[in-house]
């Protein structure tokens, strides 16, 4: 990576330099004033930078040099499921006959497209033991809104319009509450017992009359199964709420558990995560929900249905109404799309086997260094604890930035919640033993110069294009954009 | 203010002259909490109920609120940590004053600390 | 499988490494009889080949609008998409990083974010634009709760003349909180609001007032006399623009609007069939800017003073905030904000004007060479920017299966939403003479 501050696009500006030409005005033109009232127009031209196309050009690639991603190198981001985005996906979605296609164009002249998008609900209603999908959702947030409406609406269609509490484990990732927020209910957390999942004894407290659901996330953001999964479905169910399936970690359970099996009614899966799409530093992501056959009918539209050998849109008798423009983020699923083809179902076991393989490889090589909060077989991730290292007046978060001085992205930091001092490492199933033994080895170095040196660690990262940033001068006087 | 000064057990200072509050939070809430980038004041003229919180004070990754010890009438907001939120941390007992309200007839100011009992109650903590 | 590097002989050595025999024993805390006992029923995997040919047996079955010619818009737009873009945003480093946790290491993405903030701040010309959300229609919806927050206030005045499927998201959004919804009309005559009926508002009651600049019609709306209401009564002006018109048309921070949101998908995104594409957020006032829903870059410094982003405000978000956080967006659409940043900044000052003045005129030919077409008319008198409707009684669904035939894709046909013999035209600085004299003639003949 270089070493050096980069100028803004703004600052490279020179009056009257061109970056791009359009084809010459062949109508006849008409004064704008004739078309146009003077009121209506601006007065003010924007501040846009005039640069020519090269400029632009290094401009974004001296960007990307101070940029860290997969391509770059090992990210064990948990949570985030930071695997290998297969290349030729990017072929397939710039084929004229997908990217440059209107989403009002007649039904029958966007079949493939179609076929594309009712596959893919099926493929996932197969992968998550369910009975319809919706891909409206942009992202995994998203998603929960989709699924919370629908939980929503199937009470209300009952006439059981009082259930106005979701619950959610302490451990959740705090899109679950913020959800939940935006759907009107109240959230109620259920606190983790000592094999870090749900305290089934306290959930049954909880539940009642008030209850419209409960979210999970299964493996939990402790990479850990909740083995009660059984009788916490039953609970809920019983009390009359429905449940939700968190997908963020289901790149360990791809052909071996299916959540509809598991007692979920809603599933929302994170594409830019297990089905490989990539993230784009912070999205286009995609968060389709798959929900149980009673539920289908209040899915956000509209969806794809077949019928006589075509395909046609259609909205679901009680819909909960649309929550995006058009039809979600197509170009991200199409990939999703190619990645389960790709795969197939042994292909899609060997996934999950590999990355819970990994995750459980990389905790036991790295537990006699660092504090394992839960001792037990982890799933595609685990969280360890900068507990023992606080001793040396190091904390978790300088050893993660002592990371990024060995060319390493750091692993989820501070999160889960539970977990003090929390280290959340996801390897997946993409990164070859090579790698991840290297990783091993300075996770191990560090842990030594947390003892001896931590002086190392409080004053990284050093070989860093930046030093650590000044977060607080940033929140108190915001600076958000550049001004002549 | 030479009035006395009180503390909650959320860690809110209170100075009270007559039936006018004057609150802040303490040191130690201010060294737990960290550089406050931001103090989300109440207006002029909101009510507040005792327990309630009716101020939020942000660091960079976390938010505090701050509660009412008492029922009342926001008379006061210092209005400085609009634009110099790090008062909180720089002078919490003095400068960084929040708000100050006007106690309802009747009401009164719950349960707390002097000096001593607060200094205590943060050693048991 | 082609993407996983394990070999058996690795495997074996991790499995030594855990004791164990077998992957299987890892899946021990899966209930037995919860485990799949079988494979998923999904179709045998690919090789790259065989994806690649399917996959193009799949877009064959699409008219797609390199091949046809187009004229249909209403949120999606055919404009030209400068060939670097896709160079750019191709870069591994930008397309497989995750959200710029890592400041120090991240500081690309989080540099582009920061320009891209201020080009949208420049084209709307408000204080501070966030780093993206889904797209326009929920961009819209989150405005609306915003707004609703930030007054206290519970009603959201929306004109029917509002794009109507972008309505239809606010109010999913807005049931969803108990947020009620009181709509203007538009006058049948211009096509835009209808004055007198702002007066039967109660505007004490009403957080923002909403007004799409052009409007889903593409006539140029009379912004003055809501946002004086409005904004006399406390609540906000909230404008939904198209950000090509900014070129043109003077921005909402010129007219005084306090949110202004859209869909960038125009600023160098591909159609994609509606999606990824991006709504663009921007408000003024360090009220409200402490408001906004989703992630923002911040300038600061490092350790040595050098300049330097990170993400910031941090604490409106759902990872702090939980239940209580402005919105529970997290994943946004940042490549196509970078997508939107690379194409205005190529274009420049005189390219993203040139846009809009050649959309304008180019649009004003087809309308009027449409309307010397007998049977067609002008229903609205407003002026219009980019998008038109003309009339005609005809059923205009029928008409457009036809000039696919011919290899046109005409406008949208009204009748979807209840608006018979109403058809939506757009055209964009990407037609050329030829092809609208030729669609003229062809859709003479099918109409005549």
């Amino acid at each position: 990576m270089i070493n050096k501050t980069i100028p803004l696009i703004f600052e490279r500006s020179t009056p009257g330099r061109l970056g791009y030409q359009l084809p010459n005005l062949d109508v006849p033109e008409i004064p704008v004033s004739e078309l146009i009232p003077e009121e209506y127009l601006r007065v003010e031209e924007p501040e846009l930078p005039e640069v020519s196309e090269l400029e632009v050009v290094r401009h974004y690639t001296q960007l990307s040099r101070i940029n860290y991603a997969v391509d770059v190198g090992f990210y064990p981001l948990g949570s985030c499921t930071m695997k290998y985005n297969p290349r030729v996906h990017e072929d397939l979605a710039a084929l004229p006959g997908f990217a440059n296609i209107h989403p009002y164009q007649p039904e029958s002249s966007v079949q493939g497209a179609l076929e594309l998008m009712y596959n893919l609900g099926k493929h996932l209603a197969t992968i998550s033991g369910l009975e319809a999908t919706t891909l409206q959702p942009a992202a995994g947030a998203h998603g929960e809104l989709a699924g919370l409406m629908v939980i929503k609406a199937y009470h209300t269609h009952r006439g059981d319009g009082q259930r106005t509490e979701i619950i959610i484990p302490d451990s959740a990732h705090g899109t679950n509450p913020a959800s939940c927020a935006m759907v009107g209910y109240n959230v109620v957390e259920v606190p983790s017992n000592e094999r870090g999942a749900v305290d089934v004894e306290v959930l049954k407290g909880l539940v009642g009359p008030k209850t419209a659901g409960l979210m999970l996330t299964n493996p939990n953001t402790l990479g850990l199964f909740d083995e009660n999964i059984a009788d916490i479905a039953e609970i809920v169910h019983d009390a009359g709420g429905l449940l939700y399936y968190d997908g963020a970690n289901a790149n360990a359970i791809l052909g071996i558990v299916r959540p509809g099996d598991m007692g979920f009614d809603v599933v929302h899966y994170n594409l830019h995560k297990t089905f490989s799409t990539p993230h784009g530093g912070g999205g286009p992501g995609a968060g389709p929900i798959v929900v149980s056959e009673e539920l289908a009918q209040f899915l956000p539209g509209p969806v794809v249905h077949k019928d006589a050998g075509c395909y046609c849109f259609s909205m679901p008798e009680h819909s909960v109404g649309r929550i995006c423009s058009f039809y979600g983020n197509f170009l991200v699923y199409l990939k999703a799309y190619a990645y389960i083809l790709s795969h197939g179902s042994d292909g899609l076991r060997a996934v999950s086997e590999t990355a819970v393989l990994h995750a459980n490889y990389m905790m036991r090589s790295l537990q006699e260094y660092y504090h394992l909060p839960y001792d037990r077989i982890c799933m595609h991730e685990f969280v360890l604890s900068g507990k023992w290292q606080r001793e040396y007046g190091v904390r978790t978060l300088d050893i993660a930035k002592r990371l990024l001085d060995y060319g390493y992205h750091a692993p989820t930091v501070y999160f889960p919640l539970n977990v003090e001092e929390a280290i959340m490492i996801e390897p997946t199933e993409t990164e070859p033993k090579s790698t991840m033994d290297e990783f091993i080895e300075v996770m191990r170095k560090i842990a030594k110069e947390a003892k001896d040196n931590p002086e190392l660690l409080t004053s990284a990262p050093q070989n860093t294009p930046l030093k650590r940033l000044d977060e607080a001068t940033a929140a108190r006087k915001p600076i958000l954009r550049w001004s002549k | 203010m030479s009035e006395k000064i009180l503390f909650t057990k959320e860690h809110e200072w209170v100075v009270a002259k007559g039936n006018i509050v004057r609150i802040g939070i303490s040191d130690y809430a201010q060294n737990e909490l960290g550089d406050v980038v931001f103090v989300d004041l109440p207006a002029v003229g909101d009510r507040v109920e005792e327990g309630e919180g009716f101020a939020a004070l942000e660091s960079v990754k976390a938010v505090s609120d701050v509660y009412a010890p008492v029922s009342g009438e926001i008379i006061a907001v210092n209005e400085e940590l609009e634009d110099s939120p790090e008062l909180v941390n720089e002078s919490p007992l003095d400068k960084g004053w929040i708000v100050e309200i006007e106690i309802d007839g009747g009401a009164q100011l719950g349960d707390l600390m002097n000096e001593e009992e607060y200094k205590a109650f943060l050693k048991e903590a | 499988m082609r993407y996983l590097p394990l070999t058996s002989e690795e495997k074996q050595e991790m499995l030594k490494t855990l004791g164990i025999e077998s992957v299987q024993e890892l899946f021990e805390d899966i209930p037995g009889d919860m485990r799949l006992k079988e494979d998923l029923d999904l179709p045998k995997g690919l090789s790259e080949a065989e994806l690649v040919r399917h996959f193009h047996e799949l877009a064959e079955k699409n008219a797609n609008l390199t091949s046809n010619v187009s004229f249909l818009g209403a949120g999606s737009y055919d404009h030209l998409i400068p060939s670097i873009i896709k160079h750019i945003v191709g870069r591994g480093e930008f397309l497989t990083a995750y959200t710029p946790y890592q400041a120090e290491i991240s500081q690309g993405v989080l540099q582009s974010i920061f320009e891209y903030q201020t080009l949208i701040a420049e084209i709307t010309g408000m204080e501070a634009a966030n780093a993206s959300m889904y797209d326009g229609a929920s961009a819209l919806a989150e405005a609306c709760l915003m707004a609703c927050a930030a007054t206290r206030r519970e009603v959201v005045v929306l004109p029917r003349n509002l794009h109507p499927e972008w309505e239809q998201v606010v109010r999913t959004y807005l049931e969803n909180q108990n947020v009620s919804i009181t709509y203007l009309a538009f006058d049948p005559k211009t096509g835009i609001i209808d004055l007198p009926s702002l007066e039967n508002i109660d505007w004490d009651e009403v957080a923002c007032a909403v007004v799409q600049q052009p409007n889903f019609f593409g006539l140029m709306e009379n912004i003055k006399p809501v946002k004086k209401l409005v904004q006399e009564h406390g609540g906000l002006l909230v404008m939904a623009v198209d950000p090509i018109s900014l070129g043109l048309l003077k921005s909402p921070g010129e007219l005084g609007a306090d949110i202004v949101v859209g869909d960038g998908q125009s600023l160098g995104n591909s159609m994609g069939f509606g999606g990824p594409s991006l709504g663009f957020f921007a408000t003024r006032g360090n009220k409200l800017i402490r408001r906004m829903p989703g992630r923002v870059v911040g300038e600061t410094v490092d350790e040595d003073g050098r300049r330097g982003f990170v993400l910031t405000l941090q604490t409106r978000e759902q990872h702090i905030r939980r239940e209580k956080a402005t919105s529970n967006i997290c994943s946004n659409q940042a490549l196509n904000a970078t997508i939107s940043a690379i194409y205005l900044s190529v274009l420049g000052k005189k390219g993203f004007s040139d846009v809009a003045h050649q959309s304008l005129q180019k649009a004003h030919y087809l309308k009027q060479r449409l309307l010397q077409i007998p049977g067609l008319s002008s229903p609205f008198s407003a002026p219009s920017f980019k998008e038109f409707v003309i009339k005609g009684a005809v059923n205009w669904e029928e008409i457009n299966l036809r000039l696919l035939d011919q290899g046109f894709l005409g406008g949208l046909s009204l009748a979807r939403y209840g608006l018979y013999d109403l058809v939506l035209f757009s055209v964009t600085e990407a037609r050329t003479k030829e092809e609208m004299d030729n669609f003229v003639n062809v859709l003479g003949g099918l109409v005549g």
